[in-house]
């Protein structure tokens, strides 16, 4: 057992505090070049990741960097820097701790490069950019370890790619750097193992003691929820009943627009004047932060919140989480609801309020899911190669380069431990002249080979290329503020300011405001004193509901009666069996019937909304194909309904897996989620650039959109590494067609068709759902015309 | 036919839906802001390498336009490339083509702010030309009549549609044409600059698979989308 320095006993025992088993395991194992510790929320994770840092620094003999500390968030490494400091201060240990992020002044960043502190905390894109500097090998020459926090959140999203390439890249300037991970719960450690260490060196797993299983139940109202949509103000009094009974409450959201719509709504009802804060990413930062600060000061009652609060900032005393919604993957709930008895061993209490009456369903299997620690995820792929792009140019930043040693580094990567030679080498030429078949850039290569080594063509590129560090997606977004008022209310996305017209009301930051104008790159808003907005509210992304919630769903339909749901969703279930049949995992039910003077059909395949969303495209066109005329659709997690002009007789050949799949090859080249993934990939790999020096803020800029380099390389250059890289991401991302493949061979074919006179139980809720796509092509073009005829008739202006 | 006809001082001009104009009783066809080398440029000021291929796209879009209207004269109304170097970027091809389309026919070049001097590309390099009852010049004039101008790139959103189309813009006394390059980004036609050159019941021509007619003062068209955060090059 490796014992602390004296000084930490002492302080210690001064607080009665004694080390969790697995904070002294930490500290034996400190010398692992690579170490994975599981613990829940509150289980002392980062004083545990810490330990080992401070106890070798108490000498005061270390010069220079010695701990790197890696979190998602820059309010995490800020926090951690304050929890930090007060011990080492009591101790009198002769420790210099810093943060450095976005935030962080320039002079600071200038100095903290010239003498680093010991102890750095700081966020993966900075970690990324300091890479990126000539000096960089003289920063990290001491560095001994890096400490990465909320690993299982990083790992899942492409920060956490470029990360670990940082780290590679750290690994070659400090060869006896050891690694340690901090994670949450999670399904596969290993593969996070596997992500966190040098390759092929092996990681070691700590677990650390679960704690008690939480105390999880949903919320039974008097009031039946509705049968669609996501808003759940049914459920308002019954909230607000829980907040009133509890100190501190926190109300979490699956989209920014829901938790803006259950605010307002909270509010309206909340006659005590209980004070209530709302936080999501979507607010601005200093609103955020007022929050944030009066959270800590104990001064809120409850939080309305997004995932934006899912990390773990230490906000003091809540004692309930509240799950509005259903939580659509169960691994995310139980991070969630380790937010509540931020002590350890106090069980932590969570209620699912679900929104309409197909989420009980959901809220239940859930809840069996959370009990049986039955978690869910979906293995990483490969690591992504528009990331590896943006490393490399990274890399050149930082001076010439040998192709095959970076190769190496590279592979060191977990992810990346199959990369060919190949692959790599395509990525190289792709930041060398762009990689295209046309070979147009001879004269003004980006990168170049001499003597064997290669750098920047030009060194000026490097401030350009720093500029764009990151792999985070921005939706495009626009601030919105008061008319005549400098300060910013908040962010919508482009996409929704783009359907306001003036004289629209809408929801932000709690309060009601009206739409006046654009104005240059900012909305301008008034306030408005109507108690309903008028649109509904901004967009937002929206989860699919996992593989594994979604064949807990299917088992339950197959039990014969339903005791553990309420009787209203029971009565439900019953009479869809009736009068149809409930859907069954190894099977795809199909309904067709004529509702409304159009034929309609219901495709259950429990495929996840994405899939859905996908599958109702394809669908879709292979019905126009067959001359059915459909008109429009619309996806849930569970079904898509298809509406159109003629019945459907025989769903059979809609589903040939070959058909299918030529028509997703077709229909992907010019869909709009296709674009969507290209200006992504092409922002990260440096082919489009976020930030310019000198950005001009007057609406002159002469902008034009990635669409039309899409569609350009789609024509010219159809195989060009950019376009290979987008089919890839779209195959698993938004698209996910992977799940649509998953539903084909689980149901291999067995389809049952059921011929209805009017809707099903099961299919009216689709009938509420919002977000019915109309059917593309021609259609669009017909769409463009009658709004321009309409408006010239409204302008009086005859179209001859 | 997919072009939209209108008239502008007594003369009867033809929007295609590339974003060309026609005046064919006078046999002149129109485009303007092609921004040839707008890539190479970018490549040349350490930017991102973009796929090079606009030169050829918008070549042979004007090619196919000349095809449709057989015109005597062509008109490039300035930032015809997207700064003086651009010349350099057009390959042997290109410049072959280039050469194709000006056999037999009158050809100007007027310049513009990204191309103010001439090159050594055949046709004629002037500051304006009028034909008939049209001065045609790069960037408009606040008080002339009968003006056909480029260099404000318009774009308009029409409601529901989602995104921006470039569009001519016109009224009584004059047309704004939209940029013809296939690399070039819109500025929308409710920019002051813009708006203040157009008369409150200026119309709109959209480009896009059809030339469509729509009026601009209507309060659905004023709420054009913002500008999209792509790619970012210098004004026009």
């Amino acid at each position: 057992m490796t014992a602390l320095p004296p000084a930490f006993d002492t302080w210690f025992a001064a607080r009665g505090w004694s080390l969790h088993p697995h904070q002294q395991a930490m500290l034996d194992r400190a010398r692992a070049p690579a170490l994975l510790l599981i613990a829940p929320t509150g289980g002392g994770k980062t004083l545990a990741g810490f330990l080992p840092s401070l106890a070798e620094l108490a000498d005061g003999t270390h010069k220079g960097l010695h701990t790197l500390y890696v979190s998602p968030l820059k309010a995490l490494a800020a926090d951690i820097r304050r929890n930090l400091t007060t011990p080492v201060d009591e101790m009198g240990l002769p420790i210099r701790i810093e943060d450095r992020t976005g935030d962080t002044s320039y002079t600071q960043k200038r100095r903290q490069r010239a003498d680093p502190p010991h102890i750095l905390l700081t966020t993966p894109e900075s970690l990324a950019l300091l890479t990126s500097y000539e000096d960089a090998p003289r920063i990290f020459a001491g560095l001994q370890r890096v400490i990465i926090d909320e690993i299982h959140a990083l790992s899942e999203s492409k920060r956490g790619d470029q990360l670990l390439l940082a780290l590679s890249r750290l690994q070659s300037l400090a060869p006896g750097l050891r690694r340690v991970g901090l994670s949450a719960t999670v399904e596969d450690p290993a593969a996070i193992a596997h992500q966190l260490a040098c390759h092929p060196d092996p990681c070691a797993i700590l677990h650390a003691d679960p704690g008690p299983d939480p105390d999880i139940s949903m919320l039974i109202t008097d009031e039946r929820p509705p049968w669609s949509g996501g808003g759940a103000a049914y459920a308002i009094p019954a909230v607000l009943a829980e907040v009133k009974r509890h100190k501190t409450t926190l109300i979490f959201h699956n989209t920014r627009a829901q938790a803006e719509i259950f605010f307002h709504n909270l509010w309206l009802a909340n006659d005590e004047d209980l004070p209530i804060g709302i936080h999501h990413g979507s607010l601005d930062r200093e609103q955020r932060t007022r929050v944030e600060a009066a959270m800590v000061a104990g001064q809120l009652r409850a939080i309305v919140c997004t995932g934006s609060l899912d990390l773990g900032i230490d906000w003091g005393d809540v004692d309930l989480v509240i799950q509005v919604g259903a939580p659509k993957n169960v691994k995310r709930l139980i991070q969630r609801i380790g937010r509540a008895n931020h002590r350890y061993n106090a069980p932590s209490k969570a209620l699912l309020v679900p929104a309409n009456r197909f989420e009980i369903v959901e809220c239940v299997a859930a809840l069996e899911a959370a009990k049986a620690h039955d978690l869910d995820g979906d293995p990483k792929g490969d690591g992504p190669r528009d990331v590896l792009c943006q490393h490399i140019l990274i890399r050149a930043c930082a001076g010439p380069f040998d192709a095959t040693t970076l190769f190496k580094e590279v592979r060191s990567v977990g992810a990346y431990a199959n990369l060919s030679r190949a692959a790599f080498d395509d990525c190289l030429e792709f930041c060398a002249t762009g990689g295209y078949a046309l070979r147009a850039y001879d004269r003004w290569q980006r990168l170049k080979e001499t003597d064997g080594l290669w750098h920047l063509r030009d060194p000026r590129a490097a401030q350009r290329i720093r500029m764009n560090i990151g792999t985070i997606q921005d939706t495009d977004t626009l601030k919105v503020r008061l008319k005549g008022n400098f300060k910013p209310l908040g962010e919508v996305e482009e996409a929704f300011a783009a359907t306001l017209t003036p004289g629209d009301t809408f929801l932000i930051g709690g309060q009601i405001v009206r739409y006046e104008g654009l104005r240059e790159l900012t909305v301008e808003v008034s306030r408005d004193a109507s108690r309903k907005p008028k649109i509904a509210t901004f967009m937002g992304t929206k989860f699919a509901t996992s593989t594994q919630l979604s064949s807990r769903i299917l088992r339950m339909f197959r039990q014969d009666s339903w005791p553990e749901l309420p009787d209203h969703t029971a009565e439900w279930l019953s009479l869809q069996r009736k009068v149809s049949q409930l859907p069954e995992a190894d099977r795809i039910l199909v309904e067709s019937f004529p509702y409304d003077g159009r034929h309609h059909a219901v495709f259950y395949g429990f495929a996840g909304r994405n899939a859905q969303q996908t599958l109702g495209l394809l669908l879709t066109q292979r019905m126009e194909e067959l001359g059915l005329n459909p008109l429009g659709f619309v996806a849930t997690d569970y079904a898509t309904l298809v509406w159109g002009l003629n019945p459907l007789t025989d769903p059979a050949p809609l589903f040939q897996a070959d058909d299918l799949r030529a028509g997703f090859d077709k229909w992907l080249q010019g869909n709009a989620v296709m674009k969507r993934t290209f200006r992504a990939s092409a922002t990260i790999a440096g082919l489009i650039e976020r930030n310019l020096p000198q950005a001009r803020k007057s609406g002159r800029q002469a902008t034009f959109s990635s669409d039309i380099l899409y569609d350009t390389l789609l024509k010219y250059d159809p195989d060009h590494l950019m376009m290979r890289i987008t089919r890839e991401e779209a195959f698993r991302g938004l698209v996910d067609f992977g799940r649509i493949e998953e539903m084909i061979a689980r149901t291999v074919g067995h389809i049952d068709h059921v011929v209805l006179t009017r809707p099903s139980p099961l299919s009216a809720p689709l009938f509420l759902e919002m977000g019915r796509v109309p059917i593309a092509g021609e259609g669009r073009e017909r769409l463009v015309e009658e709004a321009a005829a309409r408006l010239l008739a409204d302008a009086g202006i005859s179209t001859d | 036919m997919n072009t939209h006809t209108f008239s502008l001082c007594q003369t009867e001009l033809t929007a295609f839906p590339s974003g060309a104009l026609l005046d064919a009783a006078a046999g002149a066809l129109c485009v303007s802001d092609l921004h040839l080398g707008k890539s190479d440029r970018i490549a040349r000021y350490n930017g991102p390498l973009l796929p090079p291929y606009e030169v050829r796209e918008t070549l042979d879009r004007l090619s196919a336009d000349i095809a449709t209207a057989q015109p005597t004269t062509v008109i490039c109304l300035g930032d015809s490339f997207d700064d003086m170097a651009g010349r350099t970027s057009l390959d042997e091809s290109c410049t072959t083509l280039l050469m194709q389309m000006q056999a037999g026919r009158r050809w100007i070049w007027i310049e513009g702010n990204h191309d103010p001097g001439p090159l050594d590309l055949g046709g004629s390099h002037l500051r304006e030309v009028t034909i008939g009852a049209l001065t045609y010049r790069h960037i408009a004039e606040p008080d002339a009549r009968g003006e056909v101008s480029g260099h404000y790139h318009p774009k308009v959103t029409l409601p529901g549609t989602g995104s921006a189309r470039a569009c001519f813009a016109f009224d009584e006394a004059r047309c704004i044409l939209p940029a013809y390059g296939a690399y070039t980004g819109g500025m929308s036609v409710h920019t002051p600059a813009l708006r203040g050159l157009l008369a409150s019941e200026a119309q709109v021509i959209l480009t896009g698979r059809r030339a469509l007619l729509a009026p601009l003062a209507s309060n659905a068209v004023a709420r054009s989308g913002p500008q999209r955060r792509g790619l970012r090059g210098r004004s026009g």
